[in-house]
Formats: structure tokens, sequence, C-alpha cells
């Protein structure tokens, strides 16, 4: 079938559907975030646009001026706990959420932030501790009149976006068993997506479509488990080009093990809507210890492609088979239309924890490019691209980092980068003006000793110790780096003191906007990521910077609230273990720096 | 007169360091000075598990396990070390009031501390076998910490692994 046919096809699909369904706002809801998207003044989803660029085209403020940024005003949440995410600007409103017990706020922009309406679920505090390295929430989606959340207690609730009020609200796992939500959902058409936490207790990833009119569930993909389960077709479904065939998770795993596999969806989706794909990675197998789940582990670490009105899966791309240091593959997937070798491609990247900026074909999942994004990466040689080899997208492992080939109770030395990744949750951004992703990175080393564990529903499994430590040569712990993903190349670095944990903006000012965990706004030149404006926050940054535009001006807006990982993992500092008697222990400890609190902290140019 | 007790404590620190003792602290659990062996297992005056680190920094066995089983199952919440978090307190500075027995009822029954200003939740892990199998070695491993008996990081030297330590574990995990 020609595409052209093929598209008129679904085009008569939708519309059928349509007339069936009858609902025209159920309908409406992703068409309008389609439309609602494309106006800069508004922010109408977490990743900013559905192509997760984060990319503004608002100018107001550039390399110029952007030195003259003000506080305008603050607001504050009221929650201690790790702020990631950002809020979202519809109109006059702006829709803050907060960490547990995961409060979220509609601010009235014509007046100066003030409280139109407070939405605060009441949750059993039981599953604070089940939540993996801080009780997070990255952010509210919007869509058909809805606010919605995936709550601590994995609650997806949809509120009335002018009151407040629960529409409806639906239970989506069990944390008893460690299963939690922290993610922000993403609306396409008239359904909204939401996956899951819990690779640290086992919990099998999933990710679920819920009609955004009266929260039924429509689908429900796993990550892994029977062919039924994973929404595939073992013939159409393909993995490099080639059909992945029947059985293609259970055959990698050892008896029911993936039943308690991980493979969580904890990151970001975005959404190609010619093509009609939504796309998420995969996180970690469960245990940390490698040798007690013997083979690839499928279909965790993996990139998704599906159909968002099926859940069928179009291709998958696993790129840490077999994981052995923790490197989930859930970082965002950005879709841009680029030139390479003089043809106009749709291109997927996507910079894994496992240190590769990795650069795909995003309507077949081809692999055009996979380098590392840090020099520091040594846990495997390359991505064997050789098409014609048995290990083609596999990474060539080094034996010497390898934890399966060191084996239990050895502790496997200076492996790089630690399980925080090269980069974690943190989105990177992209900006068409200058065609390069501007990317948030750690630049931490570890140690790792697997070990054997039991498993207990809703009880830590995990199975391995880890020591983390700056990267060698130096004691910066993170970069804010500028990427060209068609070559693979960093284009220019700026060390950080500590890992950069806080999402990035491009804007088309010519200005790249991160925050760091001390507590910095900072606002770099795209071209050459000079700084040209800082700004000390109440609290260390791990939110996404974004920018909207309200009564004909142009502001930046930033959560700070440090937590998360980052905040459990760099509090205390850091030591290296290998730096031989008589050296000065110790690294920067975050806590010197930065204190709890969750604030909303608005800048805009002064009045001219 | 407390601040002649001051005085006098201060002399008796003092005295302690340039005498070259080692632990002339107290703890939670009072003395922590290695007394009895149950096969590399150590124990204070009082029976209460403890650690015993030799002058070249060797540590014993189960206090080394200690530290893995720690990295492992509390780190995540408690930091690296012992040394707390923005989510978690510092467990090098509860050890220094919290008795053994306090250490045990709080690991196996779990803590609440949720008010208006903060939600400090640590779950229950009397269920949890990774956790209940080794928590006199985290609690060895812990007290050393408290008791600045030991730095950060990994031990560097341990004694070697008990003859029935192997078998104990099995067992215990089942």
């Amino acid at each position: 079938m020609n595409q052209a046919l093929s598209r008129k096809l679904a085009a008569g699909t939708i519309l059928s559907s349509f007339l069936l369904i009858g609902s025209a706002s159920a309908q409406t809801a992703g068409d309008d975030l389609l439309k609602m998207e494309k106006n800069a003044a508004d922010v109408v989803m977490p990743t900013i646009t559905y192509d997760n660029q984060r990319y503004s085209a608002l100018d107001q403020i550039n390399a110029r001026n952007v030195g003259k940024l003000q506080v305008a005003w603050t607001f504050s949440t009221g929650v201690l706990r790790g702020h990631e995410g950002a809020p979202l600007v519809i109109g006059d409103v702006m829709y803050v959420h907060a960490p547990f017990p995961n409060t979220v706020f509609a601010l009235d922009l014509n007046h100066d932030g003030r409280i139109l309406w407070k939405y605060e679920p009441k949750q059993d505090p039981n599953v604070i501790p089940v939540m993996c390295c801080d009780t997070v929430n990255r952010g509210v989606a919007y869509g058909d009149g809805k606010i919605f959340l995936h709550q601590a207690d994995t609650t997806l609730v949809a509120l009335d976006a002018k009151t407040g009020k629960v529409v409806w609200s639906v239970k989506t796992d069990d944390p008893a068993k460690g299963a939690t939500g922290t993610e922000a959902p993403m609306v396409v058409k008239d359904k909204v997506y939401v996956g899951v936490s819990g690779g640290e207790f086992g919990v099998r990833g999933w990710v679920a479509a819920y009609s955004v009119a009266d929260g039924k569930q429509v689908w429900r993909a796993y990550s892994e488990g029977p062919d039924t389960d994973l929404l595939v077709d073992p013939q159409k479904t393909t993995s490099l080009g080639k059909p992945i065939g029947a059985d293609s998770s259970l055959k990698t795993w050892q008896g029911d093990q993936w039943k308690i596999g991980g493979g969580d969806t904890w990151g970001w989706y975005s959404y190609d809507p010619q093509l009609n794909l939504i796309y998420y990675g995969s996180g970690n197998p469960s245990t940390w210890n490698p040798k007690q789940r013997p083979g690839d582990n499928k279909w965790s670490m993996t990139i998704f492609a599906r159909n968002p009105d099926t859940g069928e899966a179009k291709w998958v791309y696993q790129m840490t088979p077999h994981d052995e240091w923790d490197y989930d593959g859930v970082n965002e997937m950005i879709l841009t239309d680029q030139q390479m070798g003089g043809t106009m491609r749709h291109l997927l990247v996507h910079f894994d924890r496992n240190g590769f900026g990795y650069t795909l074909d995003r309507a077949t999942g081809e692999l055009l490019v996979a380098q590392k994004y840090d020099p520091a990466v040594n846990w495997a040689t390359k991505v064997d691209m050789d098409k014609s080899s048995s290990n083609y997208g596999r990474p060539e492992v080094v034996a010497k980092y390898s934890t399966e080939h060191n084996g239990e109770d050895t502790n496997s030395q200076g492996v790089c980068p630690a399980a925080l990744g090269t980069k974690d949750e943190q989105p990177a951004a992209y900006s068409p003006e200058t065609g390069l992703f501007y990317v948030p990175t750690n630049h931490v080393c570890m140690d790792y000793e697997p070990f054997r564990v039991s498993y207990t529903a809703g009880q830590p499994y995990v199975g391995a110790t880890l020591s983390m430590y700056p990267a060698p040569g130096g004691t910066n712990m993170g970069n804010f780096i500028a990427w060209d993903a068609r070559t693979g190349k960093i284009q220019w670095s700026d060390p950080e003191q500590f890992s950069v944990w806080s999402g990035a903006l491009a804007t088309k000012g010519g200005v790249v906007f991160y925050g760091t965990l001390e507590g910095y706004l900072k606002a770099v030149d795209a071209k050459t990521g000079k700084e040209l404006y800082k700004f000390k926050t109440p609290s260390g940054i791990i939110g996404n910077v974004m920018t909207y535009e309200h009564g004909g001006k142009q502001y930046v807006a930033v959560l700070s609230g440090v937590g998360g990982w980052a905040g459990i993992g760099l509090a205390a500092g850091l030591t290296d273990p290998h730096a031989g008697l008589g050296a000065v222990g110790g690294y920067a400890a975050l806590s010197n720096y930065t204190s709890l609190g969750g604030t909303l902290t608005v800048f805009a140019l002064p009045p001219s | 007169m407390q601040r002649i007790l001051r005085v006098v404590a201060f002399a008796v620190v003092g005295f302690a360091v340039s005498a070259g003792m080692v632990h002339a602290v107290t703890d939670g659990s009072g003395d922590p000075v290695a007394v009895k062996s149950d096969d590399g297992k150590w124990s204070d005056k009082d029976g209460n598990p403890t650690f015993k680190i030799e002058a070249d920094g060797t540590v014993d066995w189960y206090t080394y396990v200690g530290f893995t089983r720690y990295s492992a199952e509390c780190l995540r919440c408690h930091g690296p070390d012992g040394m707390g978090s923005t989510y978690a307190p510092a467990l090098i500075d509860s050890m220094k009031r919290l008795s053994y027995t306090d250490f045990y009822a709080i690991v196996a029954g779990g803590k609440k501390d949720v008010s208006a200003s903060q939600d400090l939740v640590m779950p229950a892990e009397g269920e949890n076998k990774n956790v209940m199998c080794f928590v006199d070695a985290i609690y060895a491993y812990l007290r050393a910490r408290g008791d600045d008996a030991m730095g950060r990081g990994r031990p560097q030297n341990h004694a070697p692994k008990p003859a029935f330590y192997a078998k104990d574990v099995e067992q215990c995990m089942g």
C-alpha cells in the first residue's frame, strides 16, 4: 500500500470512529492541542510541544538583553521535596504542580499569581517510602478542558481546569507492590497516556491509554511478557528493520522472572501526528544484579514507537540488552526534521542514561548515529553499526566494566557513567535555529558490586552496592553541552560543579536556559555556550525551565526545590575511593550550597 | 555546675585523645568496644552488635557486609555512607542516640513523621530478608560510622569471611 493511500484510509478510519463516538469534545481534545501548541504564548503540555524539542518561538528575551532579566514574581508550593517538571500556561491561567502530596494550583496571571483553585489529594503516606529516590512528580497535562495528574499512589485524576473539581479518577496500579506515579501524562486526541515507576521494587512496566472523557482504560501495553501483553505483532513489529518474531520478550527471561522484571515507564512521551506514533522508553530490568536474570531481558531499556489509538508497537529498539549498571532507557525522545547526507530525515534523538546519544529514523526505527555524549563513558567502546553483524545495534561491552562478567560479590571499579546516567530524566532542548541539542549531563562514575537478593512484593529489589565519584581528571560533576545529532559530536561544553539536573529550554531569542543544583537559573548563548545571565533561586533546581507570554510580555519560569536522586546522591558530597591515602577526601557537598523548599520563580525584562 | 561538667568532659576527651584511645566515645548503645566474638561477629560488653577495626583500618567481616547491604538497601533514602540526603536523615547522627533495640524496632517496624511541614516515612523492613538477614551487620557498620571509627566509602580491607557465614545467610534468606 502506498503511503498516500494508507494515509487516506487512516483518515477515513478516524472520521468514521469520530461519527461513531459522536462526542465532539472528546475527539477535539488532541486536535485542539495540535493548534494550541503552535501558540508560543502558552505552554499547553509538559514537553512544551509534542515533538519534545523544548523550543519556544518567543524572542522578546534574547541574547542581547537577557543580562537584564529580573524576578517578576515568586510562588511557594509549600512542599519541601524535590520539584521536577514545569508549570503549564493556558491563557490567563498557570497550572503549578508539587511533589507528594501532589498539590496542584491554578494561578491567575492577571493578578500576580493569585490562587484560583487548589487541589490536594489525600494519599496514604505509606506510598512515600516505595518511591525510589524522592516523592517527585513531573507535571500535569491538559486536554478537553481538564487537567490530568498521575498521583504518587497511581491514581490518575482528571480535574476541571476551571474549578479544580475532580471529574473522574482511576487507579492505574498498586502501590502496595511498589508501583508509583511520578511521570507527567500526555494527551493525544481523545486519550491520556500514563506509565509507572517502580523498577527498584520489581514492578513490571506498562504504558496505558485512558479515555479523556471518562477515564476508561482503552489499552495497556507492558514492557515485558507475552506478545498479547506487549501489544506487538510478531511479524509487523520490527527491531532494527527486522520482525521481532513470536515471544520476543519471554525468550529473553528465565522462567517467570519477567513478571517482576521492571522495565518501568516513568519518563516523557512524544508524538508525531503525521506518522501517528507515540514514543517513550522503558527502564532498568529488576534486579540490579545481572547474574540473577540471565538473557537480554526484553523489552527493558527499549525505545518504543506505538500507535496511539491501538497501542500496537510499530518498532522497538533495545539500547542496553541485559543491563548491568542501572542505565534506564526512559529519557525523552526528541523529534526533529534535519538534513542528513543531503536528504531531509525524520529523526528521533535520545540521550540515554548509558552515555550514548542515539539518532534514529523515527518512522522505521533505523539506527543512524550512536556516539558517546560524554568522553568519560567507558562501559562500552561503541555501538556496533555494521548491519551485517550479528551484534548490529548492540553495545560492545568492555569486560573490565562488566558487572555480569566480573560476577556477584565482586566490586567492578571505575565504571562511567554512574547509575545516575550521563543524563537522567531532565530533558534536553533542541533549537531549529542552530540545529543543535542542549543537554544537561552528569559527569560521575561508580563502583558497582552486585549480589543475590530475594523478592518480596512491595520491598526494594535492588541487589547491588555502589559508590559514586566525579569522572577522572576533574572535580566537576556535570556539564551542559551542545550536541550535533547528525554527526554525534559535542559542539561546546560548559563544566558545572554539580550534575546538571534541570530540563533545558531553547528559544528563538538565541538563548538557552537551564538550572543548576546550587539553585542558579542560567542563560547561555545558543551558539557559543557563553554565560549571559545567572540568578540564584531559593533552592537547587531539578525542574525544567519554561517560557510563556502574557499581556504581550515574555516570562521565563522555573521550579526550584532540591531533591530527587540528585539530592540523595550528592547532598553529602562524593568521595573518591581510589584517591589513595593522604588525598583530601570529598568533593563539594550539595548540602553546603542549598536547602529544601519548593518555589516557582518567574523572570521578566524590566519595563523599557 | 553545668559549666564545670563541660570542662571536666572536655578534659576527659582531651586525655582520651592524647592517650591514643580510639573508642572513648559512647553512642546510643553505650560503649562500643568489642569484647566478644562469635565466629567473627563482634559484640560489646552488653551483648549489642559492634565493630572491630584494626590499627591498619581492616574492618571485621560483618561491618564490611553492613557497608554493602546499607549501600544497597538504605542508601537510596539515607544517602551514601550514612551521611543523609535531602530525603532522609543522616544516620551517623541518629546512631549517637539510638540504642540497638531502638534501631532494630525502627528498621523492623518503620517510622512515620508526617506533619504539615514534612512527610518522613520509613518503611517497615520486618518482612524484607535483604535487610533483616543483615540487620546486625548494618547496625555494626552504622555504629562504626556514627562513632567516627571508620571513614566514608568502601572499607579497603576486611577480615576474611567466617566459615559459617555463607550457610547462615542461605538459611536466613531461604
